[in-house]
């Protein structure tokens, strides 16, 4: 059904080449809203993939059916259902964790990256296709917010996993790491500006590490003059 | 004909968007059906839960939830809508109300309190149920960030001193920690003014429960 070289370059532009947070800079208001810790940014990137995952399946199945002019009603159409579904099925079977994440789904639907994935691959490619192309570029997304988490909330507040507890319930409390102790913490890294530096820093690095690497390959391939 | 063309082109398309719109409003109307009566029970408990938070369980014996009231908007309790109360009853006799209010003067807001206060007048818990202060800064008001709310529990308007019913900063009794004052400062405000509703409307809470509810 699917080779292992597809699946492997699935993931490679999922996670590297065309990363949602870095390189295509989409999905960047929750981005820079949650991310003020860890545990946020994890949950809110689970919960994008989950959604992603889900509409590229929906979309991918039906796309023969889906004339091409009206295609981003129905693509926002079936989105906006998938997310509402989700929203719901967690208020009821899953509680605890719905008061931690339940502010978190309805942000999903104001994230472009999911109807920028529906349009430009699952409404082309084969439904099982779609769903790891869905899963890697969530997967991706949810790698730069656990980073940009982590940095915000270490220079922030000088924890780790600060909220867990409220995930996984108080026995996890333990978890929780004081990477800096007796640190008062800085108000910037917790406040909108501070994940805007942060990102901006993510982005930097990430292009000057693109840059190093195409320099290497061309350095290491001779080009005929 | 071209233009026949094209407009069965819509037609089509218009047919499709109206089916996929059919299907998702199926779906959804279904999904609602089957979880609405597990939602209500998710969140019926999670109301209880949270006044039994600021209600010790040894103070009452009737049916919480049953027993709300609403209140007029008053300046005291900081509210600008009906608010709810729940009065609570140990063997027929009135023994505790918890109040919704609101601190209006939060440091990005509302703040909204759920008091729990007892026969004499005595705060028996405070939660804040929402609240828009700065994450890692005004938000230890949250029971679950840490205990500070617990300090409300067992006062009353005559203790502390009127006077003292201010943040340590302010000269009072209350702690708040450095950088954040401002959201103590209101929550602290909003708890005296539910005490001082609650002395203004003492008779009303203890007076036997009506047996039609009065408007």
């Amino acid at each position: 059904m699917i080779s292992l070289s597809e699946f492997r370059s699935l993931f490679h532009n999922g996670l590297v080449k065309q990363n949602a947070g870095l390189v295509q800079l989409l999905g960047l208001c929750p981005l820079l809203a949650i991310s003020n810790n860890v545990v946020n940014a994890l949950s809110l990137g689970l919960a994008t993939m989950l959604v992603m995952a889900s509409s590229s399946g929906a979309v991918s199945s039906v796309r023969h059916f889906i004339p091409h002019e009206i295609r981003i009603p129905v693509f926002v159409l079936v989105i906006a259902a998938l997310v509402t579904v989700i929203d719901l099925a967690m208020n009821a079977f899953v509680h605890p964790l719905y008061l931690v994440l339940g502010i978190f789904i309805p942000l999903i639907t104001t994230n472009c990256i999911v109807l920028a994935r529906v349009d430009a691959f699952s409404s082309k490619n084969h439904p099982l296709h779609s769903v790891i192309d869905a899963l890697a570029m969530g997967l991706g997304l949810t790698l730069v917010l656990v980073v940009l988490g982590g940095i915000r909330e270490i220079i922030g507040q000088g924890t780790l996993f600060s909220g867990i507890d409220l995930v996984f319930g108080a026995s996890a409390k333990s978890l929780v790491l004081h990477v800096l102790p007796n640190y008062h913490g800085f108000l910037l890294a917790i406040l909108p500006p501070g994940a805007f530096i942060a990102l901006g820093l993510l982005i930097a690095a990430n292009n000057r590490y693109n840059a190093r690497s195409t320099q290497r390959a061309r350095a290491a391939i001779p080009v005929a003059a | 004909m071209k233009a026949s063309a094209a407009s069965r082109n819509a037609l089509r398309a218009g047919i499709i968007l109206l089916v996929f719109a059919l299907v998702a409003t199926a779906v959804l109307a279904f999904t609602y059906q089957s979880t609405e009566p597990t939602i209500a029970r998710g969140q019926q408990a999670a109301k209880l839960a949270l006044l039994s938070q600021v209600l010790p369980a040894t103070l009452y014996d009737n049916d919480l939830l049953t027993s709300r009231k609403s209140l007029l908007p008053d300046d005291l309790l900081g509210t600008r809508l009906d608010s709810s109360m729940w009065l609570a009853q140990r063997n027929g006799k009135f023994s505790a109300v918890v109040l919704e209010a609101i601190a209006p003067d939060g440091y990005s807001g509302n703040i909204a309190l759920l008091i729990g206060i007892d026969a004499n007048g005595n705060v028996t818990g405070v939660r804040v149920t929402a609240h828009r202060e700065t994450p890692g800064l005004g938000d230890y008001i949250e029971r679950a960030k840490s205990a500070w709310v617990d300090q409300f529990s067992g006062k009353s308007l005559s203790n502390p001193a009127a006077k003292h019913w201010k943040v340590v900063k302010d000269g009072g009794t209350f702690d708040a920690r450095a950088g954040a004052t401002i959201t103590p400062r209101a929550v602290v405000r909003a708890v005296k003014g539910a005490l001082e509703y609650f002395a203004k409307h003492r008779a009303e809470f203890s007076a036997p429960p009506a047996k039609e509810p009065s408007a």
